[in-house]
Order: C-alpha cells, then structure tokens, then sequence
C-alpha cells in the first residue's frame, strides 16, 4: 500500500508535457463534457456557495456579510429546524424503504419472461415518467367529498364526513410519505434493471456446481456483489431525491403548509429563493443541504462496501 | 395417477427454474401484482379521465373507469391548436429538436467522458469523479440564477442552446454510464490495444456494446428529462417554445378546460411511455443471453 502510494506520488511530479503524452486520448475524451460541465454545473454551484457569504436580493450587487446567513439560519429560523427535522424524517423513512423496494422489485421483475418482463418494467416505472403524474394524489386527497380516499371511506362507512386531509397536521407527511414511496421506482430501478441484464448468465450455474442451493443464497453471493457499481449509483440517487423533496409538499399539502407540517429544506429554499428573493440566505439553504447529502452519502457508500462479503 | 403427473410437472420446473422453490414464486409474484396495481391505478385514471364526458369526470362518487367513452374532449384540444397564435407544428419542430439533439448529445458526451473515468487512472481522474458525484447533490434553484448570467454573456439566451447545453452539462449520465463500465474486464480493453484500437475504438467497439443496458437506459431518462422542458426564463420567443410548453398554456386557463387538459395529460405520457416500451424492448431482446463476460 504505502509502496503504491509513493509510486503515484511519482508519477504526480511528471511535467505538465509528459502526463499530457502519456494520457492524451483521455483528456480528449473527457474534454468535451468538461467544458460543458464546468460552465453550466461547476461554476454555478462554485457562485451559489460565494453567494451564500453575502446579501443578494438580486437588485444590487452581493454584499458580503460573512458567515450571518448560516448564523441566521441555524440561530434565529425556527421554521428552518422545522424544515431540517421534516426533510431527516422523510429521508429516513423514504431513503431506505424506497431504495430496497428499487432493488427488491427490479430483482423479482428480473426473473420474468421478457415480454411481462417489458409491461411490469413499464407499470412500476410509470409513476416517474410524466414529470406530474403524482398530481392525481390531488384528487384522491382532495378535501372534499369528490376525493377518491374520501369517496371511498365514505361508502364503506369509515368516516361520516370527509377528512380535510391537508389541512390536519398529522395526515400531512404520512400521505407525502405515501406519495413519495409511489414515486420512488424511478432512475435506480432502472439503473437496477439494467444491471441485472449485464451479470454473466454462467455465473448463476457455475454458482449451483458450487452449491448454491435457494434464491437468497443467490441474491446474496452472486448477484449483489456482481451489481455492486449499480447499487451505489442507486444509493446516491436515492439519497438526493429523499432529501430533495420539494414539488409534492408544495403540490399537495399547499405552500406554505399547515403549521409547517409539510416544511422542507427544499421548500423552504423555495420560499427564499423565489418568493423572497433573497439569494444570499436561499444559497446558505442550499450549501447546507449540500453538505448534509454529502454526510450521509459517506455513511452510505461504507455500508455498502461490506455487501456480500 | 394425478399424483404422477404433477410430480412430472414438479420435475421439469425444477430444471427450468433451479433453485427456486414453487410457494415463494407464488408469494413474490403475489407481492409484485399487488404493488403493481398501487402504482398503474392513477395511470389507468389518466387514461380514462382523457375518454370521460364532462359530467363523468364530475362524479360523484368518483368513477375509476369511463361509463360512455367519447372523443370530445380530444376533438377540443385540436379545436384549441388549430386556432393558435403559432402553428402547432412549429412548437412540435422545437420539441423534436431540443429532444434529438438534446439526448444524442447527452448519451454520446457522457459516456465518451465516462469511459476514461472508469477505466484508467491519470492525475486528476479522482477529483472529477468527485466532482461528479458532488455536484449531483447541489440543488438547482440557486444555481438558476449564475447559470441565467452565464448564459446571457454568451449570448445562448432565447436560443435553444439555453436548454439544451446544460441537459449536456449534467453529471447523472456520466455517473450512470461510469457505474456500468467499471464492470467491463480490463482484459477486453487490453487485447484490444493490442489488435491495434486505439482509445476512441476501444470505447465505439468494445465498451459501448457491452454497455448497452446502461446507455438505452440514459436514453429513456434525457429523453424524460428534454420531453417535460418548457423553456422556462432561457427561451422567451413564442416561436421557440416547446409543446410542454404550449399544452401547459392550455390547460392552465382553468376549470374551464378541465375536460381538455385531460386529454392532454393523456398525451403528455403517453410519448415518453413509447419511447419507454420501444427502447426497453430492445434491451431485452439483445441482452436475454449473455452478459459482460470476462
């Protein structure tokens, strides 16, 4: 280990002119992207966390003011504790339960014959492919009597009079939950799927010779640590998209919400960044969003290394 | 008698599907129907929602299923179109465009940058891939605003570049495709070499066949991703517009056209659901037998 290390430091203090010899095909392959990258996602978010330093309220030049909007932020904004304990409640929940069903309903789907394989894809897939198909829980949940949940509860003699779902604190972020959860087989499902396809079909049977006698032995020795590169990239997919949850709260429990009951980091970015306008303070939101999804990226990525071993 | 038969059936499964016991296949199955269900039933309503008469569509109880099916409110949005400021096919050039060369350009970057990333090491291999993952978690909201200014200095606002570039510049497909060729076996590459491919050989050749599943995925989720961009603060021309865009104006008068824009939230799925069905049947297809063999 420490022998490799030396020998990279090495090749570290090559010149300029003979790493780009050595790698040029490399570079040029990735210049393309880069450039694009560098000026439409990295310098952004580099000005987004200098932002952050100052007062911006978009009409005059930034005035910096130091560390005031995190102090702001964490000192003097209770809405924002209330947003940050919302969003780590949802994500814990969400995260989890929403990743394991990706794995586990690609898994299951997997073992199908292909055409059923397609439509099951398809209709488990389909929450996610119209950008607002979750506007419909508005009509399940809507407050009136029209509303499907209502309508149904109603007829089975449950409730007496309809539930004014959004405006009940308690109902709140179990239904976004719920909504969430529908949402939730999107770009690691499919990420999964696809990973499924590309392990080696011979390692199953070289696996039976072996004596793998059931299913789970299976799932566990063979096919978790062949799609280990599809599971990470899952688990930080599914960790932006349970903390970054914004457009249903906004969309269903209304904004803003009833006492802050459907409160998220994000939504409450939104209300800095494009109502109030005050840039400064909604990039601070950001930058520590940014930093929370990097911590628990981190623990993440550790327990995922001991899959299957 | 009975008893034989059904031991034969028993027999020929197990040869068909080893290691896989009959009851758990009937409970997994049982599960993935039931979960099926909860997450097709607000699709099934889209869809019959579109077929719905007005009155039907103001039921109460509300009614999953349409009663008399009926094309009028279809026959309303073309109604709609055809008295349009600027002809519809104008806004569906744009959308064909920004979603053609959008995704090419997406795919065809993103995975000719990925594949370096995955593959070799070489200074500064490890803080791009950081960066990559790092800038995944950088909610877009405030970045909006520099990237407005950005693009305004070089001049590609109210052009379609304002939305296409960027779709480019994001990282999710690169971590995507960089995932999946992480998995391709040194050993390809190398005899590759040394049959004389060079590095954009090698990726043209050898890495993007065996990456199949991972670049139609990439294609299912820009085509998403360019298919529901409205152009927003960067396109401002009407001539520019994209058909989100010009459907969203529709249905966005109101309560009104309630019966129309269940027509057209029909219409805004069903494109990206073919895409969907053409693009993953053909996953299947070529990737039922083999895998990445190393």
């Amino acid at each position: 280990m420490g022998e490799e290390k030396t020998a990279l430091r090495k090749e570290y203090k090559l010149t300029f002119s003979q790493v780009w010899k050595e790698h040029k095909e490399k570079y040029l392959m990735i210049l393309p992207f880069g450039i694009l990258f560098v000026i439409f996602t990295l310098i952004p978010v580099l000005v987004s966390i200098v932002i952050s330093f100052s007062y911006f309220n978009m009409l005059e030049f930034p005035k910096f003011v130091g560390l005031q909007n995190y102090i702001n932020l964490f000192v003097y904004d209770e809405v924002f504790l209330i947003a940050v304990k919302n969003t780590l409640f949802f994500s814990l929940v969400t995260g989890p339960v929403s990743y394991i069903m990706c794995f586990v309903f690609s898994w299951l789907i997997n073992e199908l014959p292909p055409k059923v394989r397609a439509l099951m894809t398809l209709v488990f897939y389909a929450p996610s492919i119209s950008g607002n198909a979750f506007l419909i829980w508005k009509l399940i949940y809507s407050s009136d009597m029209y509303g499907f949940a209502n309508a149904w509860l109603m007829r089975f003699g449950i409730i007496a009079e309809p539930i004014l779902w959004f405006e009940n604190k308690e109902y709140v972020m179990p239904i976004l939950i719920v909504v969430q959860l529908w949402l939730s087989l999107g770009v690691s499902f499919l990420a999964f799927i696809a990973g499924l396809q590309t392990i080696d079909k011979e390692l199953f049977e070289a696996g039976r010779v072996d004596g793998i006698r059931n299913r789970w032995q299976e799932l566990w020795f063979i096919t978790l640590p062949s799609m280990k590169p599809q599971l990470l990239f899952g688990a930080v997919m599914q960790i932006t998209t349970s903390f970054s949850v914004a457009a249903i709260s906004i969309e269903l429990a209304g904004f803003p919400s009833v006492e802050y009951a459907g409160r998220t980091i994000l939504t409450h970015l939104h209300d800095y960044g494009n109502i109030r306008y005050e840039m400064g303070y909604a990039s601070a939101i950001a930058t520590v969003l940014f930093f929370i999804m990097l911590f628990s990226n981190i623990i993440v990525q550790k327990l995922l290394r001991k899959v299957g071993d | 008698m009975h008893i034989l038969v059904w031991e034969k059936l028993v027999a020929k499964r197990k040869f068909k599907r080893p290691n896989r016991s009959l009851s758990v296949d009937i409970l997994l199955t049982l599960i993935l129907g039931l979960f099926g269900l909860f997450s097709a039933w607000p699709l099934i309503l889209i869809l019959n929602n579109a077929f719905k008469p007005l009155n039907e569509i103001f039921l109460f109880p509300p009614r999953l299923f349409v009663y008399s099916p009926t094309l009028n409110n279809f026959h309303d949005l073309s109604v709609i179109i055809q008295n349009s400021w600027i002809p519809f096919s104008r806004y569906a050039f744009n959308t064909v465009f920004i979603t053609a060369v959008g995704m090419i350009g997406t795919v065809f970057l993103s995975s000719l940058a990925a594949f370096p990333l995955a593959k070799y090491k070489f200074p500064g291999s490890k803080v791009m891939s950081r960066l990559i993952v790092y800038s995944l978690m950088f909610n877009g909201t405030v970045t909006a605003i520099p990237n407005y200014i950005i693009m305004s200095r070089l001049g590609l606002i109210d052009t379609y570049w304002a939305v296409v570039l960027p779709t480019m510049g994001a990282t999710l497909g690169l971590f995507l495709m960089k995932n999946f060729m992480v998995q391709i076996p040194t050993e390809l590459l190398e005899s590759a070499k040394i049959d004389g491919a060079n590095e954009f050989g090698i990726f043209l050749k050898v890495v993007m066949p065996l990456c199949k599943p991972a670049w139609i995925t990439l294609i299912i989720l820009s085509f998403q991703a360019l298919w529901g961009i409205t152009g927003g603060t960067f396109i401002y021309s009407e001539e520019l517009k994209p058909v989100s865009y010009a459907l969203s104006q529709i249905t966005g008068a109101g309560i009104a056209r309630t019966g129309v824009a269940s027509a057209v939230a029909l219409i805004m799925l069903i494109v990206p659901v073919s895409v969907f069905i053409i693009s993953q049947s053909n996953v299947i297809e070529t990737m039922a037998t083999s895998g990445i063999k190393g």
